[in-house]
Formats: C-alpha cells, structure tokens, sequence
C-alpha cells in the first residue's frame, strides 16, 4: 500500500509539470498585458520596459518557464501582480474558505442525493423516482449562477431569512478564534454563538447552491448502479436464500452500488472546485474561485499558475484517495 | 416467524409429496399487451424424488423454478395456479412468511454460481448471515457449522474457503459454496436452475455426483433444469419435457429416453449428437416460437410433422397414457 501510495505521489511530478508548460504558454498566449495593471496608465513607454525587464517579461518564454521551474521547485509561485503577494500565501489564506463553502455543499448533496438514489431505484417508476430525475435535469440545467441570484432574491430580498451576500461571516462580527480555519467549525468549538450563527446564515446559501448542482449527477449514479446491484444474480440469490429485503438494499446491494458513486463523488468535487468560481463572486466569498476570477480578469500569471498546479493537485490526491477507498471496499481490487 | 416442519416424519413416510404445482399460469405484464409465458403447468415431486426440467431456452424452465420459489420479478406475474409446498399453497403466504420458507426450507442454486456470490462479500460472511437469520446461530457456532456446510459439498480446506470471495473461486467451487448456503438449513426442496452449464464437463460431472449424494444423504427433494438430456440421464428420476411455457411430457426418465411419445420429444432426443454415430444430428424444423406470438391449438404444431387439424385449434391436456407417463399431444395413440 504504501509503495503504491508513493508512486502515485512520485507520477505527480510529470504530471504537475505538463500541466505548467500547458497553463504558462496559455496564460501568455491569451490577450492582456500585466504590465497595464503594474503601472499607470499615464506612465512612460519608458517606465513600462523597466518593470516589464524587471519582472523578466522580456526574456524568451522557455527562459521565464525554467526559471519559473525553478522557484516552483522551491515552494516559490512567485509573486501576483495584483496583490503583491507571494501566490503561495495567498492560496493558503484562501484555500479554507473554499474548503469550507465545498465541503458543506458536498455532504449535503450526499445526504441528500444518495438516499433519494437508492429509493428512486428501489421504487422505480414511482413518483419518488419521477422527483428524483426532475431535480436532476434542473440542477444539471440551471446554470450556478443564476440559481445562486434568484436564491438571494428569494431568501434575503423577499423573505429575510437569510442575510444578504456578505462573504463568511456578518460584516461587523469579528470571526472566531482560528482553530481549524473554518468559521462554522471554530465558532462552534470556542462556543462563540454570534460567530456561529452568523457564519452558518452566511453559508446556507451558497453551499445549498452548490449542492443542488452536486446533487445531480449522484443521484442519477446511485440510482443507475442501485438498480445494476439489485437486478444481478447475486441479489436473486440473495432472495433465494431468504434474507430480508433491507438486508438485501442496504447490505448485499448498496455495497457493490456505492462504489461508482464514490467515483462520482470525486468527479463531482473536482468540478465544484469550478463551480466556485461563480458561487464565490456572487456571495462576495473570499476564497479561491474569487481569487481566481480576479486572476484570470487582470491577467495575474503567477497567480493564475498557481490556483492551477494547486487544483491539478487536489485533483490527483483527491483520486489517489479514491483509489485507497477502492482497495479498502472492493476484495476485487488488489494492488 | 420461523416456521420449521418435521422434516424427519416427512422422510419416513418416504412417499410424502414434497411439491405439487397444479395450472400454474405466469404472465409478463408488458405495456402494450400481456404475454402467457406459462400456460398451465403441472408438477408433481415426491420426497426425496429428482424431478428434471428441460426444455429449449425460452421455453419457460427457469420461470417456473422463480414463480415457484416466488421469486419472479415484475414485469413477471403469477396469474393463476397452485404450489403445494408439503400441502401449504405458497401463492397464499405474505411476503414475510415466504422469506422465512425461501432459504430454510425451499432453496435455490443458478446457471452462474459465480454471479450467483455476491462479489464484495466473502463465502463466510454469506454463511454466517444466512446461518443467523434462519437457524439463529452466530459467532463460533456459526463459523463451525459454516465450516461444516463446506465440507459437506466436498469443498477441501473451509477455513480458507470462509474466507475467500467469488472472484477467488473456480466455477465448480462457488457452486459448491452456492449449494452449501442453500442447504445451510437443510431445506426439503432444492431448485436448480442449470446447475452444470456454466461449468467444465468435469466439474459438471463433480456436481451431478453431489446433487446425487445430497439425495442419498440427506433425502433431498430436486427440480433440475437443463437443456441437458445427459444431465437428465445422470441425474434425475423424472422428467418433465417443457415447450412454450407448457409441458409436452412427464415420464420417468427411463421412459423418456425408451419409449418418448411425444414428436418433439423424439425431436429432442434425435438432435442430441451422440458418440460413435455417424449418422448426421437430426434438426426439428422451424423455431421456437414467441411467446407474444404463441400458436393456437398445440404449442408444437406450426413445427410438428405430424400436425393435424385438431392440433392447431385445440390445446392437448397432459394425458395417463401409461402408469406414470404423461404426454400432452393428440395423436399419441396413433403415433405411439
């Protein structure tokens, strides 16, 4: 285990690697010019080359690549042109937030989206399952963003229940002591109720947005490798031999069944990560998919590279868990 | 809950009837129409006694052995008919009360014994679940008794059986661990759903022989089905000749094979290619035919050389026509 555990950890090498060749050519093959955002508009041609030589933007771009190599190597990013930050750091103050907002939306959408698989499958052809595949289409077809702005003009404008967007926490209410970084956690662990209900209000709704995207394609993968499980030869034996019919959904079948889902699971976190983008600048979140947009609008290439090795990253720890998960659930997988 | 019979004044009667299934019909409710896909079967199995079904794919051989064990799925339907199972007509238990017969007292094995174990979870962890909800019994009882199950079909080393899964069984030994489950609670009917097909020609002979030791050892009643007439000959007291969802013929295996009545049954038993002749197969004409569009009258006729008027209007009933033989045809008399 462990020795397949480091080789998937030693293939993140060539991996992260062709994704840096692939993100710094588009990145400076894409309309924009940084040096625009450095200096002003009213500064001199003159000016502009010096900070142009300065931050070796008029080097050959397999020259700017190594030595971006280089400090990557190094735990180095560089710096963003927008924050004048090192990019590493700015990640790290943004990641929690994210993380925060992502896996609320996730365990909500697999509380909600698995369970309502299984009895969609379980009752097929019922109304349940007639439910289950029209929230499916809506959340596949309603694009992030605007469900987040009618959820706004629903819930804060017409029926005040929840606050208007104001990133994690109420503007005047100081968060509560760091402990693990996310708000909901560390308010409820110093038992700081202002914070609590204020970070808790504040995340109800972009999380609920992006679970009700999340919640799509696990319910149609529960309900699909349900019926697989529950229509093959082993569940048939299993009626023969008497078990019970809860047995036979929540033992015999939902075992073999949940191992697409937790693929899926996986697939699906990777593109909330993206859906982030849209939820966090509409909530005013201030985490990575805000820093990310405003990277990708003023042409922050450091900054830019960065949130993409980072993602690519997340991305493959995220499926070399997946894979630990398999070995651990499937006696079929050996490694 | 757990209804157990006196199996043992069961056996000493020794004649006892174990099962009788009397005008079995079986619908598939499809949504345009509803197909018959049995049109009145009739079984009977004494204790002890292997009853063979067989039959061509399509013919309704592997439905009858579900709607008798009640485990036809939608958009299967059992219309209409009788099971007596040693008296009781299981058509009228609840779902709970067929759940506590199903595995302790009617068992089932399939075509893919493989298929057949659930891939995730072991041979033991099977056992065990099964031994728990039908004969009570768990941790060290159960694993010994588990163990003994696996030496009881011939499965050499239980303990490292108990612990493997159905990809780490060959298909002969998850047969085996399949025919150890269902008979974990020494059931008094075993239906076997071509037990031997998807298995080597040795490993088929293998099974053949446990089958025939369960019945010698334990007096296990059976209903066999195959398309096999060699499994039939090695393995079976009667036999029931199934086409179209109806049964053409009934007959102790020995008249079967001596002296078959009915024209598809020489069909049957003339296209079955045989060692040491060189004469060529002989094929039956035609095709099954299906079962939306089942034929008037007798279901073989449209195939059948000797057909006659009164077999494409009329549908023949099973008939005596000797101690013990039953044949469904018209024209035995004259044929025979």
């Amino acid at each position: 285990m462990s020795v397949f555990i480091a080789r998937r950890l030693l293939l993140l090498i060539p991996v992260l690697l062709g994704v840096t060749v692939v993100t710094f050519t588009l990145t400076r093959v894409i309309p924009g010019n940084p040096i625009d955002l450095m200096v002003s508009p009213l500064a001199s041609q003159e000016t502009r080359d010096r900070i142009a030589e300065n931050a070796g933007l008029n080097d050959p771009i397999w020259v700017q690549y190594l030595r971006y190599i280089e400090g990557v190597s190094r735990g180095d990013f560089g710096d963003s042109f927008v924050t004048n930050q090192p990019v590493l750091d700015d990640l790290k103050s943004r990641f929690m937030p994210t993380f925060e907002l992502t896996l609320f939306a996730m365990l909500t959408a697999i509380a909600l989206s698995v369970p309502l698989g299984i009895a969609a499958a379980v009752w097929r052809g019922t109304w349940i399952d007639h439910i289950s595949r029209v929230l499916a289409v809506f959340g596949v077809a309603m694009p992030v963003f605007w469900v987040s702005l009618v959820a706004i003009y629903v819930f804060f404008f017409l029926l005040h229940w929840l606050p208007a967007p104001q990133g994690r926490i109420g503007i005047i209410i100081p968060p509560p002591d760091r402990i693990s970084g996310l708000y909901t956690i560390d308010s409820l662990l110093t038992g700081n109720w202002k914070a609590l209900k204020s970070s808790v209000q504040s995340i109800i709704l972009p999380a609920s947005v992006l679970a009700f995207a999340a919640m799509a394609p696990l319910a149609r993968i529960t309900r699909a490798s349900m019926i697989e499980a529950l229509e093959s030869d082993y569940t048939r034996a299993a009626r023969s031999l008497g078990l019970s019919e809860s047995s036979i959904v929540f033992r015999h079948a939902l075992r073999n069944a949940i191992l697409p889902v937790i693929t899926m699971i996986a697939i699906v976190y990777g593109y909330l990560l993206g859906g982030v983008v849209l939820v966090e600048n509409v909530f005013a979140w201030p985490g990575l998919g805000r820093y990310v947009y405003n990277a990708i609008a003023s042409s922050d290439y450091p900054a830019l590279q960065g949130f993409i090795l980072y993602s690519t990253t997340v991305y493959v720890l995220l499926f070399l868990f997946v894979d630990i998960l398999y070995v651990l659930l499937d006696p079929r997988v050996r490694l | 809950m757990h209804c157990s019979l006196d199996l043992d004044s069961v056996h000493r009667k020794g004649s006892a009837e174990v099962l009788r299934v009397e005008d079995l019909r079986v619908e598939f409710c499809l949504p345009d129409e509803d197909i018959l896909v049995l049109a009145g079967i009739d079984l009977a199995a004494m204790a002890g006694q292997i009853v063979g079904i067989v039959g061509e794919s399509g013919s309704g051989k592997t439905v009858t052995a579900l709607s008798i064990a009640r485990l036809l799925a939608p958009p299967g339907r059992i219309a209409s008919g009788r099971v007596l199972f040693l008296g009781q007509d299981l058509l009228g238990l609840d779902a709970a009360q067929m759940r506590s017969i199903r595995g302790s007292q009617i068992s089932m094995i399939f075509q893919n014994p493989r298929a057949s174990l659930n891939p995730v979870f072991s041979v033991g962890k099977m056992l065990k679940e099964v031994l728990k909800v039908h004969s009570g019994l768990q941790g060290r009882a159960a694993t010994i008794r588990a163990k003994e199950l696996l030496a009881d079909v011939g499965l050499p080393d239980p303990d490292s059986v108990l612990k493997r899964y159905a990809h780490q069984l060959s298909g002969g030994m998850a047969q085996r661990a399949m025919i150890a489950l269902a008979l974990s609670s020494s059931p008094a009917l075993l239906l076997a759903d071509e037990p031997t097909t998807a298995l080597d020609v040795t490993i088929q002979h293998q099974i053949i022989q446990l089958l025939l030791r369960l019945r010698q050892e334990h007096n296990l009643t059976q209903i066999v089905i195959t398309h096999n007439f060699g499994v039939i000959a090695e393995l079976c007291d009667r036999v029931a000749v199934m086409y179209a969802g109806s049964i053409l013929e009934e007959a102790p295996v020995a008249k079967i094979f001596d002296s078959p009545g009915h024209p598809y049954t020489r069909g049957l038993l003339a296209a079955r290619a045989r060692v040491g002749r060189h004469t060529e197969i002989e094929n039956i004409p035609g095709q099954v035919p299906e079962l939306k569009n089942r034929p008037d009258g007798c279901p073989f006729h449209p195939r059948c050389a000797h057909a006659r008027d009164i077999c494409r209007v009329k549908v023949p009933r099973l008939e005596q026509t000797a101690p013990g033989h039953h044949i469904a045809c018209h024209r035995w008399q004259e044929l025979a």
